[in-house]
C-alpha cells in the first residue's frame, strides 16, 4: 500500500503532462467541432459528411489512430519542413482532438436541429440577423447540451491520452505501460487510479457547468469554469514553468530490458551533470525514427531490428558483417552515431519448457518440425509479421497447428501455464534461466543476430563530453548480467523497479 | 402603406400564393380569412421575407421589401404568430425589450411597465421567466414584444390559435383596441370569420392561393363576397342563430 501512495505521489509530472495534453486536445477538438456544427445546422449535406467521418474516427482504435500520426507527420514534412515534430506532443494533440470531435459535434448539432422552431421564427421576426441570432437565442439555447458532449468527449479524452505514452508523449499512461511490461502491478495500479481521479474530477466540474448553464446560473456555471480553468493553469505552470533546454531525452521500447537501460544510461549521464528525460513504453518503430529526428537523444536498438525494419534487407550476412552495414548507413542515411554494441544480444529464440522438449525429444529447430503441426506457437505482437518468423517458416517448412498473440510478459505466463508449446523468446530475457526454459538451436542460421547497440541523435553525434560518459558502456554488459537484471524486474516475489535494477547492474558490472 | 404587385410564391409545381394585386392602407384592420392550404399565413409572411415571392414584389411605405436587408425591414414591422416564440432563457422584459437591443437601443423599466400594461399584465412581470406564464399570458408579452418597437404595421399570424375561446375574446378585444389608440396598421391571418368580422374593418378571403373576396365585415354580413366567403359566414351565423333560438324558447 504504501509502495503504491509513493508511486502515486510521484506521479506529478506525469499527471500535469496528461492534463495539458487533455485540455489541450479537447479545446482543439471544440474549436473545430463547433463552427463546424453551426455550419452543419446550415447545410444537411455537410451535417451528413462531418458527423459520418467523426464517427469513422472512433471505429478506429485509439491506440491505432495515435500511431497513425507518425507517418502522416512524417509525410507532411515535406511541406512543413524538417521541424515538424512527429512524435510527443503534436501528433497525441491530434489523434485526442479527432477522437474528441464527435461527441462534441454530435451533441451540438442535435442541440441545434431540436431547437423549437417557434423560437426561431421569431428570431427571424424580431428582426435577428444570423450571427444575433446564433449568438443570442442558438448558443444559450444549445450550450447546456453542447457541455454534456464536452464533458462525455472529457472524459474519454483523459482515458485515451494514457495511450499516448507509446508515441512518446509522457502521460499517466507511462506507469501503466511500464507497469504491464514489468508486472509491477502497483505502477498499473497508480496510473489507472491518477486518471480515473482526473476523468472523475473533470466530469464533475463539466457537469457543474452544464447544470449552471441549463438552470442559468451564473455563479455555478462560473464556478466550474473558474474551477477547470484553474487546474489548467496550474498544470501549464508546473509543465513549463521550468524546462531546461539542454535535456537529454533518453526513449525506451516497451519491455524490462529497454527500461533498464534506459535508467542505466540515464543515471550515468546525471552523475556526470546532465538533466535528463525519460521517454518509456515508445512503439518500436517509433524509437528509430524518433532519434533520427532528433525527437529523442539516446535509444539502445538491436541491429536485426535495424535490419529488417529500416533497411528492409532479408538475409543473413552474419553478426559482424550486419553490424558495420547498419553502421555505415545510420551515418549516412541518418546522421545517427552507432556508439558501439553493449555486449549482449537480445535476439528472437524459439523456447519451449524443459519438460515438453524432453517429452517430444526436440534440441532444434529441425526436430520441431516434425510435431509442430500438433502445437501452438505464442509470438509477441508483431512476431508473426516480421521477416525472422517468415525467414524460420521458409528455412524449416515450419507449420504449427494454432498462431497467437501475446503480450512479451504474458506470452511466458502462456507457455508455463500450457496456453502455448512453443513461444517466439528473446535470448537476454531473465525468464528463460528462471523458468528453466529451453532455447532451440539453429542450425540452418534462419534467425539474424540482434546485438544491443547504443543509438545517439543527430543533434548529439558531435557531443564528445556525452560521448564520453557513454563510452565505458561499450563491450560492457554480458547476456548473463543483462538476463539477471532483467529477471530481478520481471519475476513475481521480491521485484526489483528498473531503476533499482540498474544501479543493481552497474555495480555489478563496476561501471560505478 | 402597403402594395402587392402581381406577388407568388410557388414550390415547385405548388402554387400557394398565386399573383395576388393587392393595397392596404394606412390605418386599416385587415383580416385574411381561409381554409388551411389557401395561402394565407404565406401571403403575410412575404411581407417580412419570411417567405420570398417566387414572382411579383411586394412595397412596403414605397420599397420593395425584397431589396431591404430582412433584419432592418423586421425591426420596423411588428410580428405576433401562433407558435408565440418568447425566447426562453430570457425574462420577460428582456424579451420585450428585444427588438430595440437589437438596434442598439435599450427600454428603461419605465417603458417595459408602460408595454406590459398596454397588454394588461403587470408591470412586476417584467422579471418572471416564460415559463412561469400561462399561454394567454405569454402571447400577450408576445404582443407587447411585437409593439416595442412602436412598429409601423403589425402582421399577425393566427396570434390567438392557441388559447382558449375566453383568453381569445379577451385578447382579440385588447389587440383591437390597442389598434385603434396606437394607431396602428394591422394585417391579421385567422381561420375564424366570427374574430375576422368582429375584430377588422376589411376581410379577405383567401383559396388555393387567390383572393377571392375583399368586403368589408357589414357587407359580407349583407351576403356579398361570393360563395366561398358566404360559406365562411355561414358557419358563425347559424351558431348564433341557434343560441338565440335556444335562448328565446327559455329553460325547460
Amino acid at each position: 500500500m504504501s509502495e503504491f501512495l509513493d508511486i502515486l505521489f510521484g506521479l506529478g509530472d506525469k499527471l500535469t503532462a496528461h492534463i495539458v495534453l487533455a485540455a489541450s486536445a479537447i479545446s482543439l477538438g471544440i474549436a473545430v467541432a463547433l463552427p463546424l456544427a453551426v455550419w452543419a445546422s446550415r447545410s444537411r449535406p455537410v451535417a451528413r459528411v462531418a458527423l459520418g467521418f467523426a464517427s469513422l474516427i472512433q471505429t478506429i482504435p485509439a491506440l491505432a489512430l495515435l500511431a497513425l500520426f507518425f507517418p502522416i507527420l512524417l509525410s507532411l514534412r515535406a511541406v512543413f519542413g524538417e521541424g515538424l515534430p512527429t512524435l510527443g506532443f503534436l501528433p497525441a494533440l491530434l489523434a485526442l482532438a479527432l477522437y474528441a470531435l464527435l461527441p462534441i459535434l454530435r451533441n451540438a448539432v442535435t442541440a441545434q436541429a431540436n431547437l423549437d422552431p417557434g423560437v426561431l421564427e421569431a428570431a427571424d421576426g424580431v428582426g435577428m440577423t444570423s450571427w444575433q441570432k446564433l449568438r443570442l437565442v442558438e448558443a444559450p439555447l444549445s450550450a447546456p447540451f453542447i457541455m454534456a458532449g464536452i464533458r462525455t468527449a472529457s472524459v474519454w479524452t483523459i482515458g485515451a491520452a494514457t495511450l499516448s505514452t507509446t508515441i512518446g508523449q509522457p502521460s499517466l499512461g507511462d506507469p501503466i505501460f511500464a507497469g504491464l511490461q514489468t508486472q509491477n502491478w502497483a505502477l498499473v495500479l497508480a496510473g489507472c487510479f491518477a486518471s480515473a481521479a482526473l476523468a472523475l474530477i473533470a466530469d464533475n466540474l463539466l457537469g457543474l457547468i452544464e447544470r449552471g448553464l441549463a438552470r442559468r446560473s451564473k455563479v455555478m456555471w462560473g464556478s466550474g469554469l473558474i474551477a477547470v480553468a484553474a487546474g489548467i493553469v496550474a498544470a501549464l505552470i508546473v509543465q513549463f514553468g521550468g524546462t531546461k533546454e539542454d535535456t537529454i531525452i533518453i526513449a525506451s521500447k516497451q519491455f524490462s530490458e529497454q527500461y533498464i537501460l534506459a535508467q542505466l544510461i540515464g543515471s550515468r549521464l546525471e552523475a556526470a551533470g546532465y538533466a535528463v528525460e525519460y521517454r518509456d513504453g515508445l512503439g518500436s518503430a517509433v524509437v528509430h525514427n524518433a532519434v533520427a529526428s532528433s525527437a529523442i537523444d539516446i535509444s539502445v536498438d538491436y541491429t536485426g531490428t535495424i535490419w529488417t525494419n529500416n533497411l528492409k534487407r532479408t538475409g543473413n550476412p552474419g553478426r559482424e558483417a550486419m553490424y558495420q552495414t547498419i553502421k555505415d548507413w545510420e551515418a549516412e542515411e541518418n546522421g545517427v552515431l552507432v556508439l558501439g554494441r553493449l555486449g549482449f544480444e537480445n535476439a528472437y529464440a524459439f523456447a519451449m519448457r524443459e519438460d515438453r522438449t524432453a517429452e517430444l525429444g526436440l534440441t532444434s529447430l529441425e526436430d520441431l518440425v516434425r510435431v509442430a503441426p500438433q502445437l501452438t506457437v505464442g509470438g509477441d505482437p508483431e512476431f508473426f509479421e516480421r521477416p525472422e518468423w517468415i525467414a524460420v517458416r521458409d528455412a524449416y517448412g515450419m507449420r504449427f497447428g494454432q498462431t497467437r498473440n501475446f503480450s512479451p510478459t504474458f506470452m511466458y505466463n502462456a507457455l508455463t501455464s500450457g496456453e502455448a508449446d512453443v513461444i517466439s523468446a528473446y535470448t537476454s530475457d531473465g525468464r528463460i534461466a528462471a523458468d528453466r526454459l529451453v532455447v532451440l538451436d539453429d542450425p540452418r542460421e534462419a534467425l539474424p543476430s540482434y546485438d544491443a547497440m547504443l543509438m545517439i541523435s543527430p543533434r548529439r553525434a558531435n557531443d564528445a563530453a556525452l560521448i564520453t560518459v557513454l563510452e565505458p558502456l561499450i563491450g560492457a554488459i554480458s547476456v548473463d548480467a543483462m538476463r539477471e537484471a532483467n529477471f530481478a524486474v520481471d519475476r513475481q516475489e521480491d521485484k526489483l523497479s528498473p531503476k533499482e535494477a540498474a544501479e543493481q547492474l552497474a555495480n555489478e558490472l563496476g561501471l560505478n | 402603406m402597403l402594395k402587392f404587385e402581381g406577388a407568388s410564391r410557388q414550390y415547385g409545381d405548388v402554387i400557394a400564393v398565386g399573383s395576388v394585386d393587392l393595397e392596404i392602407a394606412k390605418g386599416s384592420f385587415v383580416a385574411l380569412v381561409g381554409a388551411s392550404g389557401s395561402g394565407k399565413s404565406t401571403l403575410l409572411k412575404m411581407v417580412n421575407t419570411l417567405e420570398v415571392p417566387s414572382a411579383g414584389r411586394i412595397l412596403f411605405a414605397g420599397d420593395d421589401v425584397a431589396a431591404q436587408p430582412p433584419a432592418a425591414l423586421r425591426r420596423r414591422i411588428g410580428y405576433v404568430f401562433q407558435g408565440i416564440g418568447l425566447f426562453p432563457h430570457l425574462r420577460v422584459g428582456e424579451n420585450i425589450a428585444i427588438g430595440p437591443r437589437l438596434a442598439g437601443e435599450t427600454l428603461d423599466a419605465q417603458r417595459i411597465t408602460q408595454l406590459l400594461e398596454l397588454v394588461e399584465l403587470e408591470g412586476a412581470m417584467a422579471n418572471r421567466m416564460p415559463d412561469e406564464l400561462s399561454g394567454g399570458q405569454r402571447q400577450r408579452v408576445g404582443v407587447a414584444r411585437a409593439l416595442a418597437i412602436e412598429p409601423e404595421l403589425l402582421l399577425m399570424d393566427e396570434p390567438f390559435g392557441a388559447l382558449d375561446p375566453i383568453t381569445r375574446d379577451a385578447l382579440g378585444e385588447t389587440v383591437r383596441e390597442l389598434h385603434k389608440r396606437l394607431g396602428l396598421t394591422t394585417i391579421m391571418v385567422t381561420h375564424d370569420m366570427a374574430e375576422a368580422l368582429l375584430l377588422a374593418d376589411r376581410v379577405l378571403v383567401m383559396e388555393t392561393g387567390a383572393i377571392v373576396a375583399d368586403e368589408t365585415p357589414r357587407a359580407l354580413l349583407a351576403g356579398k363576397g361570393g360563395d366561398t366567403a358566404q360559406g365562411l359566414v355561414a358557419v358563425p351565423r347559424r351558431q348564433a342563430e341557434k343560441l338565440a333560438a335556444m335562448e328565446a324558447s327559455g329553460p325547460k
